[in-house]
């Protein structure tokens, strides 16, 4: 046997005692998932509501326009309900239930609004007002003077998932390697397990070389498990052309997580202080470091102090190559800033280690 | 011929405390060695300093003829060591945790049913170690330290916060292991335990070494009285005071206790007033040794 089946036997050993922690579970892989999916839901659903409108009677200009919209634009953003009850269709809208009523009256029409909430009123009214303008003009049989050509712009405003799914998993990532750490750590030592394997001929980077192991590749699946749901057709998050440089991203985050919960877990004298301090780091980290909302429209001072924390750069490469589609090497500079914390982490942490209590 | 462990003039200090105050023995290959004490004698702390733990102050230690500071990777392999606290892996069960040290030493997995059988474990193999009782636990750590099938085995207070029963049973395990041909190295703050386990036995207190020998030797050493009980009433206070070789005769009400260095003739004189109803007689112990060494009583 070599050092590699020692490492192999370890990895086992700590993949086996995560799998079986219900509460590791639930707090590093469920919990996170459970933010995406209602996060997701609440925010990812955000679309103007079509303008609702109730026919009283034969309208005939409306559903002339109606037959006449080839390109369905008015489809989109009409919704048209058709009643004969003309005071039960009045009592709708000043409920507000129906955003105007309509009726025609020969050449007359007549809309009937409330005036609770003016900019759907507003929106019905010129709604209205352009189909009898251009049934005017079809009705002079002249060809009309101006024409309107309408084109969409590339849509550069990010859709919610495809925010939420980078920054929620970067938390979920950050509270795991934290926690993960600073609780081996805390816990190996208070057992005696440190000293029972500095007694042992394995050496000592071996073992913390397994942790390591087991951490990056349960965050791996904690990434393959917010891809799969946010991907469903509910939440239809669209992963741009760099993405797999989320996993490079990952891994580089992993280690600096683990890197700062070894700082904790190394100075920490109990579990319980450990656990404290962790929440301490990991919570403002979380929501300063824009996980749990974008920091693009955040004041400059806000945004001048999410770069204090490693989060924050993880957050970045991810939405820039998972969301945003930049390029693969848009993620190198957040890399390179999580490599160097996980590099000075692991320095303080080394000169912070002690093998028991006494 | 080079002893398995050689101590000499060993002290550690922490702070104000001299832990280990000029502490030397030696230790034969084969041996069953107690060190024995109550607590805070320094009893852990010389055993951490030769297994490796900690450095000494002063004082040279060799353990199968190495040094065991700094860590020294080629004599690991050969000691196995058991530790105070229960150092298992969590929520693994008792099979993976012997595999799992068991793979630190490059030992395949296949061993750990082996030792398993060797501690009387094998129907808990996948039991979590978090469901063991306090001597299934024990036995199973003292199965990790086996695992790689070291030559000198030290065991930390195996026995101690286990029920009578489970003493028992630890201690089979023990004398079992010691007559495959290991040296074992035990503390212990049991006198009984040391007695009946250990081939020599050292006596420590306040970090220094009172007494060393084979129990028997340094109870037989004592002009110890032995004490004959029978239950109260069997015979009256002052006839017992009247018999020979009688030194002391005390009763609490349950039992009549005489205490002599000529526990023949007082039994032979009880037997002819035929007033031996429940009779016990109790030999000094380790504990009169420590009494005797210490002027104190002993306390576990």
């Amino acid at each position: 046997m070599s050092t590699f089946d020692s490492f192999k036997s370890l990895s086992r050993a700590m993949f086996l005692g995560f799998r079986r922690d219900k509460g590791a579970l639930f707090f590093t892989v469920l919990f996170p998932l459970m933010f995406l999916v209602i996060f997701g839901g609440i925010f990812g659903k955000q679309t103007t509501s079509k303008v609702n409108v109730i026919a009283v009677g034969p309208v005939p200009v409306l559903e002339q326009a109606l037959a006449h919209d080839s390109g369905g634009g008015l489809g989109k953003t009409l919704k048209l309900t058709r009643k004969t009850d003309r005071s039960a269709a009045l009592k709708k809208v000043e409920k507000g239930d129906a955003d105007a009523a309509v009726e025609q009256r020969g050449n007359q029409l007549t809309v009937h609004y409330s005036a609770a909430d003016q900019v759907k009123a507003g929106t019905a009214r010129g709604l209205l007002d352009s189909i009898v303008q251009s049934a005017n003009q079809a009705a002079s049989g002249k060809a009309p003077t101006y024409n309107m050509a309408s084109q969409a712009v590339e849509d550069d405003s990010l859709k919610a998932i495809q925010f939420f799914t980078p920054s929620l998993l970067g938390w979920a990532l950050a509270s795991a390697g934290v926690f993960g750490a600073s609780q081996t750590l805390v816990t190996w030592r208070t057992k005696g397990i440190l000293r029972r394997l500095r007694l042992s001929p394995a050496p000592i980077s071996t073992v913390f070389g397994a942790r390591v192991a087991v951490s990056i590749g349960v965050a791996l699946v904690q990434l393959a498990l917010f891809l799969a749901v946010a991907q469903l057709p509910f939440f239809g998050l669209k992963l741009q052309n760099a993405w797999w440089m989320a996993v490079p991203m990952v891994v580089s985050g992993v280690l600096a997580f683990l890197s700062i919960g070894m700082v904790i877990g190394a100075w920490a004298k109990t579990q319980e202080t450990a656990q404290a301090v962790t929440q301490l780091v990991v919570l403002p980290m979380a929501f300063l470091g824009g996980s749990f909302f974008p920091l693009d429209a955040a004041p400059g001072w806000l945004k001048a102090i999410s770069y204090i924390f490693p989060l924050r750069y993880l957050n970045e490469g991810m939405l820039n190559v998972m969301g945003r589609g930049l390029g693969p090497t848009s993620a190198l500079p957040q890399i390179g800033v999580l490599l160097g914390v996980a590099v000075v982490g692991a320095v303080v942490a080394t000169r912070l280690f002690r093998w028991d209590d006494a | 011929m080079a002893y398995t462990i050689g101590v000499d003039g060993l002290r550690k200090r922490y702070g104000d405390v001299q832990a280990v105050d000029g502490v030397s023995f030696e230790v034969d290959e084969g041996e069953f060695f107690g060190i024995l004490g109550p607590n805070g004698a320094g009893k852990t702390t010389t055993l951490e300093i030769i297994e490796g733990l900690r450095e000494a102050d002063e004082g040279e230690v060799s353990v199968l003829g190495l040094p065991p500071w700094p860590r020294n990777a080629r004599l690991l392999p050969r000691i196995g060591v058991q530790l105070q606290a229960s150092s298992f892996f969590e929520r693994l069960t008792a099979r993976e945790q012997l595999q799992t040290f068991g793979s630190l030493y490059g030992v395949p997995a296949k061993k750990a049913d082996a030792m398993l059988e060797t501690v009387g474990l094998d129907d808990k193999a996948d039991v979590p170690v978090e469901k063991l009782s306090g001597g299934q636990a024990q036995r199973l750590s003292i199965a990790c330290a086996l695992v790689h099938d070291p030559e000198l085995v030290f065991l930390d207070e195996p026995t101690a916060a286990l029920d009578p029963q489970a003493r028992r049973n630890l201690w089979d395990v023990l004398r079992e292991i010691n007559t495959e041909g290991r040296t074992i190295v035990l503390t212990t703050h049991y006198m009984d335990e040391a007695e009946i386990l250990c081939d020599r036995v050292a006596i420590m207190d306040r970090g220094r070494i009172l007494r060393l020998g084979p129990p028997a030797t340094l109870v037989r050493g004592l002009d110890a009285p032995a004490r004959i009980s029978v239950a109260t009433g069997t015979l009256p206070v002052e006839d017992a005071r009247g018999l020979p070789g009688a030194d002391e005769v005390s009763d609490d009400g349950v039992s009549l206790i005489i205490s002599t260095r000529d526990p023949s003739a007082v039994v032979a004189a009880m037997a002819a007033k035929d007033a031996l109803t429940g009779v016990q007689i109790h030999g000094a112990t380790l504990e009169d040794v420590f009494l005797e060494l210490t002027g104190r009583e002993y306390r576990a």
